[in-house]
């Protein structure tokens, strides 16, 4: 039996007449895919960013796994940001849905995504924050969900505001959802936002500007979709997330 | 067919919203038959301390083992059933950050090459747009350390930045530095 023959798509094995294993490896993004480290228009960068040369780190055992964690995190709630306190929270509800996959069209299964937003007044609850907006009791702007068997996940929240921030005159953020993602291997791990369709303050942000590929920036705006829209009830916004896909597969010995 | 990825953004300053977890800096239970503890801080171009990081780090048990479906070899049947592999600290005001975890076991890198013990981390901050990667080695493991193939691709006069160092028995330090003399090794990965 061949290697090719017993190897279940993209997964890891030992070949039986060396010992060895074969393990993926994952593609590198293309050029302009993710920003820059160092990026002037964000002036906290300067200070945070690697200036000597990356140094190549080849995909071996602990770059091809990751952390596996499953509903164990979860409750009911944590999907729903509407429904954690015994009020409903101000603002416009909406529904945020998508598709977890990798670059190669393959759907991402069990993964846990991690989300944090303002309220509908552009206010986090966090102790360090002090834009003068409200906070509202029924609302803490916190989910967790973990993708399907499809990689499908979906969130039910409050359209977030948009704020101010210090980073130039009259800098305001989006308004944007984080996304935390861990995928199935450290190789895959991802901290993004989604913005909203249409929000005119995208042409201005640093942040979202950061990304010299205008196609991948797109990548990272939910799409409003009337067909997922819940009449009498909530907005729907599309928001698929690509992690890196897999490619060859390399071998190593089993037994070091 | 190879779409687009979704870029990274930055974490920004209010991720403790929701990423920090109570048992987060807890790879292993503390007080886990031989538990050892990392402690470190993390350091801005200027020298200051950054108060609003996060650090992850992602490593095999101590049979150089992981439970995943990629390496098909699994656990040690009986292994260490209390290990997540997976650990995750914000930074305090003080820069401070500390996981405790079990030593990793040297693992195979194939052509014969072994890796040495080391864990694998991904710092997150405001002001960092993607992650940046590195990983901690141990210094009670000269010699391994001195075959690792990823440590002799790192020029010589920077390896130790990604050295661990001994404080006591089962302290370790590991301080991160994103730029200056003594800048810590990131990978591109």
């Amino acid at each position: 039996m061949t290697v090719s023959e017993q190897r279940a798509p993209g997964r890891g094995l030992v070949v039986p007449e060396t010992g060895e294993l074969a393990l993926p490896t994952y593609a590198k993004p293309g050029p302009g895919n993710h920003p820059p480290l160092d990026y002037p228009g964000y002036k906290s960068t300067a200070l945070r960013h690697p200036k000597q040369p990356l140094v190549l780190l080849p995909h071996r055992l602990t770059e091809v796994t990751g952390p596996l964690l499953g509903d164990s995190l979860i409750t009911m709630q944590d999907a729903d940001l509407t429904t954690q306190h015994a009020g409903e929270p101000q603002g416009q509800r909406i529904i945020v849905f998508g598709q977890v996959r990798d670059s190669g069209g393959r759907p991402v299964p069990d993964t846990l995504i991690e989300i944090w937003q303002t309220n509908a007044a552009g206010r986090y609850r966090h102790s360090r924050e002090h834009h003068p907006a409200p906070l509202d009791p029924n609302f803490d702007g916190i989910g967790r969900a973990i993708t399907d068997a499809g990689g499908r996940y979906r969130f039910v929240t409050i359209q977030p505001g948009s704020y101010p921030w210090g980073n130039h005159y009259n800098a305001w953020r989006p308004a944007h959802i984080h996304f935390s993602l861990f995928g199935r291997a450290f190789t895959q791990r991802l901290v993004t936002q989604m913005y909203f369709q249409g929000d005119p303050l995208l042409a201005y942000d640093p942040i979202y500007q950061s990304v010299p590929d205008e196609k991948a920036r797109e990548r990272m705006v939910g799409q409003f979709s009337l067909e997922d829209t819940q009449p009498e009830w909530a907005l729907a916004y599309k928001f698929d997330i690509v992690l890196r896909g897999r490619e060859a597969s390399v071998f190593e010995e089993a037994h070091a | 067919m190879s779409e687009l990825l979704t870029p990274s953004q930055t974490v920004g300053p209010y991720f403790a919203m929701r990423l920090p977890w109570a048992d987060g800096p807890f790879v292993v239970p503390e007080g886990a038959p031989g538990a050892i503890t990392i402690i470190g801080r993390l350091y801005d171009g200027a020298g200051n301390v950054i108060p609003d990081g996060l650090i992850e780090t992602w490593q095999a048990d101590p049979d150089g083992r992981f439970a995943h479906p990629d390496d098909p070899r699994g656990p040690v049947p009986g292994g260490y059933k209390a290990f997540r592999g997976f650990g995750r600290a914000q930074t305090e005001l003080d820069g401070s950050f500390k996981i405790v975890t079990l030593k990793p076991g040297p693992l195979p890198f194939g052509d014969g090459q072994v890796e040495a013990p080391h864990i694998d981390v991904s710092v997150f901050a405001r002001g960092m747009l993607d992650r940046s990667v590195t990983r901690i080695y141990f210094p009670d493991e000269a010699e391994l350390n001195e075959a690792d193939p990823v440590l002799r691709a790192v020029p010589a006069q920077r390896r130790s930045t990604l050295i661990a160092a001994a404080v006591a028995d089962g302290l370790l330090r590991f301080d991160v530095r994103m730029q200056g003399d003594q800048e810590t090794v990131f990978f591109d990965l």
